[in-house]
């Protein structure tokens, strides 16, 4: 009965999805490794305050095409990006951008949760002491404490703030990783596999975690889980072979695809 | 038959019992080799080995026995006035009757005769075969050469018929339990484990060994000096400490020794921890891989220079060139060109070995560097971090134990170098902070005291032990730390 409610709230969101502004626009974005391409001409564009989710089999280009949306290609040898990719009004790939700042605006969390050797509190503050975004210990202190709250991890480790990030369970620490990722304020967060070291019970508060988030951030998620991108996403664009084979609102591409390829994927045909 | 021909015999034994107990486990399989237990060669190796190591063992024994026995039965066969002589005297006699013996061989008939009844002199008889005998040689020393040569002639042939018999029975006794069902191969995987455990007990039995005959040494300097004197002395000048006179020991002071020691180890590190980490961190984090490739090897070159090349480099350029840029400096302050560097110093040998240290410090921090999760990188980039904030943050905290590692034992190293400091640092003993001023370090004074010409029961000499053994502990000691600290931070960070 619940679900039910759930998924009506979810359609009236749905709906009234077409009018939602573009947060970021990718336009004929391809990705080279070298000699090899890996993605071919993506034109997909994210829209604000929505979880975008990226599916498709393994090699597909989901992950390569989400790590262009914050230049973490930038890190590997021999990879080059053509196309262009906005940020509100920004090119993110002019070259008078500003990486880090770029990277502060659009945050990243990463496939295996990642804390630093360091404590929990020191973890989250990370980002904050680089950036400079306080000055005070009182400013840090409920920085730490809002970005744990935001991650739903704060009751777990408020006892323990100066224990190491990683003496955490696993699911904790992805979480901490959220945090993380949430204290710099950025506007977009994305989320590479996040759920795939995770239990199921860590993985449905993770899952709970993206929903809340939702509203204060644009997310696009990667996932190898079907079930997965029909929670806890609202748009969903099916990748193949390095091509973007259809983007759609979720309801209707679980339901109804309009691309072949979609259909047979979701049904387990191939991937 | 001499001993490397039954070696070679063994190993030939062992060759056709490898074939033949290959030959019969292939017969026993019937031609379906799944039939057998292990294949083929395991059972000739059982039998090769079974056929070789009892005798060879058999071979060593009696090798280290039998000179014992014979000896000991031709010194028995001495006439009672010389073993009445005592030990010195015996000796001696020994050795004469071993080299009568050896010129007995060459003798024809009628010259052994005639030494026999007395009519011929032993000593010119031998001269002229070419063996010079010592003394003037006495008559009893032919019987007693005989009897010698008559038991080394018999221990041969003894030796040669156990060792083969030893090889042929452990042949035959091994191919009569090759069968189809036999675990050859389980057995062969034993005398393989044996043979390991050999070699490592080899390793650190030689270790026990040096550290004890060091121990012994030094204690033997410790009788004539007393440790006290030795570990807490401030002066450190051996020549005029004879053995015996009391009132002399306290010029065994290690103190001077040890300071400068650590103080040339000290500037070396100051020079190398730098330099070899920021060079690390360039390697590991922002080099590309081609050139990474270059540069890497190129490093490391330098570890591969003899240090008495660098000791070179250190007396003929660097001392020199400091010793006149120190001249010149004076001057240009105060008009005096008195340098006031000297061409041999602390800092002239610390910047040296400083040199040789560089690749240490920056090839074991690279590797350490470049074992830290790529997802801690990608972690501090994605949150919008620099690299050398990345670097300064995550990646060297997370290093931290491993380099603290890296540094200990490049500190142990740079405690033991010896020839850098030999012809760098200068051999003058002195207690005092000028880094310009020679000073010596223990290896420097562990060569000296042992080239000289004393003999090895003064404390001038034994004093090397006893440096030694502290050297030893100082470096034993840091690498104990270093594995401590690394354990203790990897606790706490996994």
């Amino acid at each position: 009965m619940n679900i039910m409610s759930e998924a009506a709230v979810e359609k009236a969101l749905d709906q009234k999805m077409n009018t939602v502004p573009y947060k970021m626009i990718g336009k004929d974005v391809s990705v080279y490794y070298g000699e090899k391409r890996a993605l071919f001409d993506v034109n997909l564009n994210i829209r604000e305050n929505t979880v975008t989710a990226l599916i498709g089999p393994s090699g597909c280009g989901k992950s390569t095409f989400l790590r262009t949306l914050n230049r973490m290609n930038d890190t590997i040898e021999n990879c080059r990006v053509t196309g262009k990719i906005t940020l509100d009004e920004d090119d993110i790939y002019d070259p008078t951008i500003d990486v880090v700042e770029l990277r502060a605006r659009v945050g990243m969390v990463f496939q295996k949760p990642n804390p630093f050797p360091k404590s929990i509190y020191d973890n989250v503050a990370y980002g904050p002491r680089i950036h400079g975004l306080a000055r005070t210990k009182a400013d840090f202190d409920e920085i730490v404490e809002t970005s744990l709250q935001k991650a739903g991890l704060f009751n777990e480790v408020k006892d323990r703030l100066h224990e190491p990030g990683t003496g955490l369970s696993g699911g904790q620490q992805q979480r901490l990783c959220i945090a993380r990722a949430v204290a710099v304020s950025p506007e977009v967060i994305l989320m590479d596999e996040p759920c795939s070291a995770l239990d199921p019970i860590a993985t449905a508060k993770v899952e709970e975690l993206i929903h809340e988030l939702r509203t204060n951030f644009t997310i696009v998620i990667v996932t190898h889980s079907m079930q997965q991108a029909a929670r806890v996403s609202q748009r969903t664009a099916m990748f193949h072979l390095g091509n973007l084979v259809e983007e759609n609102d979720t309801d209707k591409m679980f339901t109804n695809p309009d691309d072949q390829r979609t259909q047979d994927y979701i049904m387990g045909r191939f991937g | 038959m001499s001993t490397s021909l039954l070696l070679l015999l063994i190993v030939v034994i062992g060759f056709i019992a490898y074939f033949a107990g290959r030959a019969r486990s292939l017969a026993q399989s019937g031609g379906k080799l799944s039939n057998l237990h292990s294949l083929p060669g395991y059972h000739g190796s059982y039998v090769a080995i079974w056929a070789m190591l009892p005798a060879a063992l058999v071979l060593g024994t009696w090798l280290i026995a039998a000179p014992i026995y014979i000896d000991g039965s031709t010194r028995a066969a001495l006439p009672d006035t010389v073993q009445s002589q005592g030990g010195a005297a015996v000796q001696l006699a020994l050795g004469q009757v071993k080299s009568v013996a050896g010129g007995l061989l060459r003798l024809s008939g009628e010259e052994l005769s005639a030494l026999e009844n007395g009519s011929a002199n032993l000593r010119s008889t031998l001269a002229s075969k070419g063996v010079a005998l010592a003394g003037e040689g006495e008559p009893y020393m032919v019987t007693v050469a005989q009897h010698f040569n008559a038991m080394t002639v018999a221990n041969r042939w003894l030796m040669t018929a156990a060792v083969l018999l030893v090889a042929i029975a452990g042949g035959i006794y091994a191919i009569r339990n090759v069968a189809t069902r036999f675990r050859a191969r389980n057995q062969v995987e034993r005398v393989i484990l044996g043979s390991l455990i050999v070699a490592s007990s080899i390793a650190i039995l030689t270790t026990v060994g040096i550290v004890a005959s060091m121990l012994s040494e030094a204690g033997r300097f410790f009788t004539m000096v007393s440790p006290f004197e030795f570990f807490f002395g401030t002066v450190w000048d051996p020549r005029f400490a004879a053995a015996g006179s009391g009132g002399a020991s306290g010029q065994f002071g290690l103190l001077p020794l040890l300071a400068g020691t650590l103080y040339i180890a000290f500037v070396a590190m100051l020079f190398a921890v730098p330099i070899g980490l920021f060079a690390a961190i360039y390697m590991a984090e922002y080099a590309n891989p081609r050139l990474r490739s270059t540069a890497k090897p190129l490093l490391e070159v330098l570890a591969g220079i003899p240090t008495i090349v660098y000791g070179f480099f250190a007396l003929v350029t660097v001392g020199p060139f400091l010793r006149d840029i120190s001249a010149q400096l004076n001057g240009l302050a105060t008009g005096n060109y008195q340098n006031f560097i000297q061409a041999q110093s602390v800092v002239t040998a610390g910047i040296v070995m400083g040199i040789m240290l560089i690749p240490f410090v920056s090839s074991l921090s690279d590797d350490i560097i470049t074992q830290v999760p790529r997802a801690l990188r990608d972690g501090s980039l994605g949150l919008g971090a620099t690299r050398s904030e990345t670097v300064k943050k995550v990646i060297l905290p997370a290093a931290l134990p491993g380099i603290v590692g890296a540094l200990l034992l490049t500190a142990s190293r740079a405690v033991g170098e010896t020839m850098i400091v030999v012809l760098a640092a200068g051999v003058a003993a002195r207690m005092q902070i000028n880094p310009f001023e020679p000073m010596t370090t223990v290896t420097v004074k562990i060569v000296n005291q042992l080239t000289g010409d004393l003999e090895f029961t003064s404390p001038q000499t034994l004093v090397a032990f006893a440096l030694g053994i502290t050297l030893f502990v100082i470096t034993l000691g840091l690498n104990i730390y270093a594995l401590y600290i690394v354990r203790k931070y990897r606790e706490q960070y996994e």
